[in-house]
């Protein structure tokens, strides 16, 4: 009991994410009995998957210090590779489309990491442009016609788990479960059990010292804008498994709605912060919420309002600066009293 | 790294000729002057249609939503942060103005109708800016990450407000705010100038310009050296959303409707035209002149492209390419050492 008071005190943000989770959830499931059904729980687990693979991504980005917008784009843009080339080649497989993405993506984000440790421009600058010209060059080649013809073994429903409940609902767990599992599973080694990822933090942190360390810069730069990149190939991947098909502009806008949730999840701008346990929290936090508006019968149009409002109030009092001067007003009360 | 405090700069203005010139207007605008004859002349030699009148009034009535938009991007870049959320701003303040419009008798309103709604749309957009700029200075939170959130609460408050539809029904005489001429000009055009003139003026000399170079120089150093850099940074993002709501209505009258997501697009250009402009994008350095040339010459590019009937999704890969060729340059020199002292004194 007293090890985890101590783990819970080292990891503040961590704690009041799981804290706020267990309370809305409490609420949610006294207000709508549906929402604690296995039914609900594999959906939201189902819906949320993507979003996930795209966060543990962004993480390693954002502990490197860096920020990318572009990644939900190149998401796209690996779709449609995969697919013309596997269509073209007969159909491919899992392994063959896994490994096409993955490939994809690596490029994609290498050519984010030329632009921002070639030329020392500034990683918010180099994703907004790279943002517009794969979104550009895509809508351009495809003019916007989305695929629908699309392998067996791509679109075939996989379900990992089911199960009929007691009211007759079907509850199934699906495919992108599984690699979002393998996802966060692999990111939590990269920064966790291995030097790369320590030295990750440490660039983040602080990349001048790190470099005076005798750290490999340019493998600072690619290795997290590759790792996001190969992430956003295989969430788009997953996202085609679940949607059934490739619209070029299906994902546009996701990159924001990541980015929120994984801030939230305590990963800082400016690096050196995070953790995977927090992102996946911050994702979990973000559609527990829209799953719960939802099962109470909430405007769906209110949704962005009300999570935008929330990501506000998060930023807000999850600070430093605002812990820091609470504290000591606190400490002065104590002394004065 | 010389001409860290632009407002004390004046006293050196004296020069004369060229050098003169270079020093009064800085050194990036000569080169951008020069861009802007070179892109000017290739679309003429390309296009026949070009250097006519029709020409110039398309870009004319366009550049004004794209140059407020703009100068409401300067400011919080010029202090080393970002505005992310100002394209929605402008969005929901043109909407504050809209329902003023139907609460008090809709195409019958009075001019009075009129102030009160573009006041409030001010309003609006100032009330935004406001609670960005407290979180911003308060907490520390970083300018990106708030700016995103407001983004998505307004998008999201004015999509849960209009349901994704359009609210348009505006009384006549708003429309010259939108299509009217002045003397020849357009009148959006005079009010984007007057907002220039206003901006160049404050940025130059006013003690919130000088205290907004600081802050993105070396915020600690500038709080050190007794400026109230919370005061500062709050009046910042407050006159960036007021910028906004200017734009905001000025969008209403040309296009006689308000939706949200009108302008997205606009974003990418805004942080264009900046960088294009010289400003640095770790804040600090960056004038208000070289910005509108830049503006300029980004309005000429996308007129000539619509009248060389461009694909609109080729010009938005061409924009990202272009952002990209300005910092690579940038970079080159700072690296290099040509073009002079190389921009606005990065490396």
């Amino acid at each position: 009991m007293r090890s985890l008071t101590r783990k819970l005190r080292a990891s503040p943000t961590e704690s009041w994410l799981l804290g706020l989770l267990v309370v809305i959830s409490v609420a949610l499931s006294f207000a709508a009995p549906e929402y604690l059904t296995f039914a609900n729980l594999f959906n939201l687990l189902n819906t949320s998957s993507v979003n996930l693979i795209f966060a543990v991504g962004l993480l390693v980005v954002l502990i490197s210090g860096g920020i990318d917008i572009s990644f939900a784009v190149a998401a796209s843009v690996v779709q449609y590779v995969v697919a013309t080339i596997l269509i073209d080649a007969g159909g491919g497989g899992w392994v063959s489309g896994v490994l096409l993405a993955a490939a994809v993506g690596i490029a994609l984000g290498a050519v984010n990491a030329i632009f921002i440790y070639g030329f020392g421009i500034i990683s918010i600058v180099v994703t907004i442009a790279t943002f517009n010209i794969f979104f550009g060059l895509l809508m351009f080649v495809t003019h916007g016609v989305s695929i629908y013809a699309l392998p067996e073994w791509w679109t075939h429903r996989t379900v990992l788990l089911s199960f009929q409940q007691a009211n007759g609902l079907w509850a199934d767990l699906t495919l992108p479960v599984l690699i979002m599992a393998i996802g966060v599973a692999a990111t939590f080694v990269l920064v966790r059990h291995t030097t790369t990822g320590r030295q990750l933090y440490a660039f983040g942190d602080n990349p001048e010292g790190a470099r005076r360390l005798g750290i490999n810069i340019a493998a600072m730069h690619f290795i997290p804008y590759c790792w996001l990149g190969m992430m956003a190939g295989i969430g788009g991947l997953a996202q085609v498994h679940y949607t059934q098909e490739v619209v070029p502009n299906a994902l546009i806008g996701r990159e924001l709605d990541v980015l929120a949730a994984v801030v939230l999840g305590g990963a800082r701008l400016g690096g050196g912060r995070g953790s995977v346990l927090g992102c996946v929290l911050g994702v979990f936090l973000v559609s527990v919420t829209q799953n719960g508006l939802n099962l109470l019968g909430i405007s769906p149009y209110a949704f962005k309002m009300i999570i935008g409002a929330i990501i506000l109030v998060a930023i807000t009092l999850s600070s430093e600066q605002l812990t820091r001067m609470l504290s000591v007003r606190r400490r002065t009360a104590d002394q004065h009293g | 790294m010389v001409e860290a405090v632009p407002g004390l700069r004046s006293k050196r203005r004296r020069a004369s000729g060229l050098a003169g010139l270079a020093a009064a207007v800085g050194p990036e605008a000569i080169g951008l002057a020069v861009a802007l004859i070179a892109v000017i002349a290739i679309f003429s030699v390309f296009s026949p249609r070009f250097l006519t009148r029709a020409t110039f009034d398309s870009a004319a009535f366009q550049l004004p939503e794209l140059g407020l938009l703009t100068l409401a991007m300067l400011m919080p870049i010029i202090s080393g942060g970002l505005n992310l959320s100002v394209t929605f701003t402008a969005n929901i303040c043109g909407l504050t103005l809209a329902w003023v419009f139907h609460a008090y008798g809709g195409m019958d309103a009075g001019p009075m109708v009129f102030l009160v709604g573009s006041l409030a749309a001010l309003c609006v957009g100032a009330a935004t800016g406001l609670v960005m700029g407290m979180v911003i200075a308060f907490t520390g939170a970083h300018p990106i990450l708030v700016s995103l959130s407001m983004m998505i609460f307004v998008r999201g408050l004015g999509e849960f407000l209009t349901r994704g539809g359009d609210i348009s029904g505006f009384p006549d005489f708003i429309r010259p705010i939108g299509h009217g001429t002045l003397l020849g000009i357009p009148i959006p055009m005079l009010i984007l100038i007057a907002a220039f003139v206003v901006w160049h003026v404050m940025m130059s000399r006013g003690r919130l310009g000088f205290g907004t170079y600081m802050i993105g120089s070396n915020i600690e150093a500038t709080r050190y050296s007794g400026v109230n850099t919370k005061r500062v940074l709050v009046m910042i993002y407050v006159l960036s959303g007021v910028m906004c709501g200017i734009a905001g209505i000025i969008m209403l009258a040309r296009f006689n409707s308000v939706r949200v997501g009108h302008g997205e697009a606009y974003l990418l250009i805004t942080v264009l035209a900046c960088f294009l402009g010289g400003v640095n994008p770790f804040g600090g350095f960056g004038r208000v002149t070289s910005v509108f040339l830049a503006l300029v010459i980004l309005q000429v590019l996308s007129s000539g492209l619509n009248l060389l009937g461009a694909n609109q999704h080729l010009a938005t890969a061409m924009w990202g390419i272009l952002l990209i060729a300005v910092m690579v340059l940038r970079w080159a020199s700072a690296r290099f050492g040509f073009f002079g002292r190389g921009g606005s004194g990065e490396g």
